[in-house]
C-alpha cells in the first residue's frame, strides 16, 4: 500500500509536462516582447499603452499570465515539497500560493482590459 | 542487544545539512550551482511578481503615473533590485533551455553537462549584462 500524502505530488509526469510546455510558450512571449520594446521605437506612455491595447498583445500576455500561473504552480509546490515537512504548514502555504497566483493573474486581467 | 544499542547510540554520524555545511562546506559542483540558482532565481521572480505588476499597473494607468514609474525606475537602489531580477530571470531561462536540452537527451555525459553548465553563467550574465546596459 502507498502511502498517500495529501499535501503530496501526484502524478508527475502531467506536471512535468506542463512545466516545459509552458516554458516554451514564455520563451517566445519573452523573445517577442524584446524585440518590439528594444528593438522599435523609443517607448514613451503613448507607444506603451498602444502596444497593450493592440488584440494580439493582450491574447500573447494572457497567454503568458496563465502559463506563468500554471508554471509557478508547478516550481512553488515542489520547493514547498523539499523544504517544508510539517504537512499542516505545508497544505497553509499551498493554499496561500494558490490564492496568490490566482490573484496574480486576476489582477493581470484587469491591467490588461482596463 | 544492550551492546548493540549502546553502539549504536554512541556512533557520531556526520550531519551535513545544517546551515554552515551548505553555504561553506559542502562544495557544489557546478551543475549543482546552476540547478540550485534556477529554484533560487525562480522563488525571487515569484515574489518579486506583485511589484512588477504594480509597476506595469502604474506605467499603463495614466500619462502621469508612466512618468512617475519611470523616475521610479530611475532612482539607484531600484534599479540595482531591477537587475538583480533581470539576472534572475535571464538565469532561469537559460538553465531552462538546458534543461529541456537534457530531457531531450542532448548533454548527458559529465564532460558535456559542466561545458553547458559553463555556458548557462556565460550567457545569462551577458544577457544581464547587455539589458543592464539598456536600464542604466
Amino acid at each position: 500500500m502507498v502511502n498517500r500524502v495529501l499535501t503530496g505530488s501526484r502524478y508527475g509526469m502531467r506536471d512535468w509536462m506542463v512545466q516545459r510546455v509552458t516554458a516554451v510558450i514564455m520563451s517566445v512571449y519573452t523573445v517577442i516582447l524584446l524585440v518590439v520594446v528594444l528593438g522599435g521605437v523609443p517607448i514613451s506612455y503613448a507607444v506603451w499603452k498602444d502596444l497593450f491595447t493592440q488584440g494580439w498583445m493582450r491574447v500573447a500576455t494572457l497567454l503568458f499570465a496563465a502559463s506563468l500561473a500554471w508554471h509557478l504552480w508547478v516550481g512553488v509546490r515542489n520547493v514547498l515539497m523539499d523544504y517544508i515537512k510539517p504537512d499542516g504548514l505545508r497544505l497553509t502555504l499551498q493554499v496561500v500560493v494558490l490564492l496568490t497566483i490566482a490573484a496574480y493573474l486576476g489582477w493581470t486581467m484587469q491591467i490588461l482590459w482596463r | 542487544m544492550r551492546i548493540m544499542s549502546s553502539a549504536t547510540a554512541k556512533k557520531n554520524r556526520p550531519q551535513y545539512l545544517n546551515l554552515q555545511a551548505l553555504l561553506f562546506e559542502i562544495r557544489l559542483p557546478l551543475p549543482a550551482r546552476v540547478s540550485i540558482l534556477h529554484r533560487i532565481s525562480g522563488v525571487l521572480l515569484f515574489v518579486a511578481m506583485v511589484w512588477l505588476l504594480w509597476m506595469l499597473d502604474r506605467s499603463l494607468s495614466s500619462e502621469a503615473a508612466f512618468e512617475a514609474i519611470r523616475r521610479y525606475a530611475g532612482l539607484l537602489p531600484v534599479k540595482i533590485v531591477l537587475l538583480v531580477l533581470i539576472w534572475a530571470y535571464c538565469h532561469h531561462f537559460c538553465a531552462g533551455i538546458r534543461h529541456l536540452l537534457l530531457d531531450f537527451h542532448k548533454g548527458i555525459d559529465l564532460a558535456s553537462a559542466r561545458a553547458s553548465s559553463w555556458a548557462v553563467f556565460a550567457v545569462s550574465l551577458a544577457l544581464t549584462a547587455w539589458l543592464g546596459a539598456k536600464l542604466w
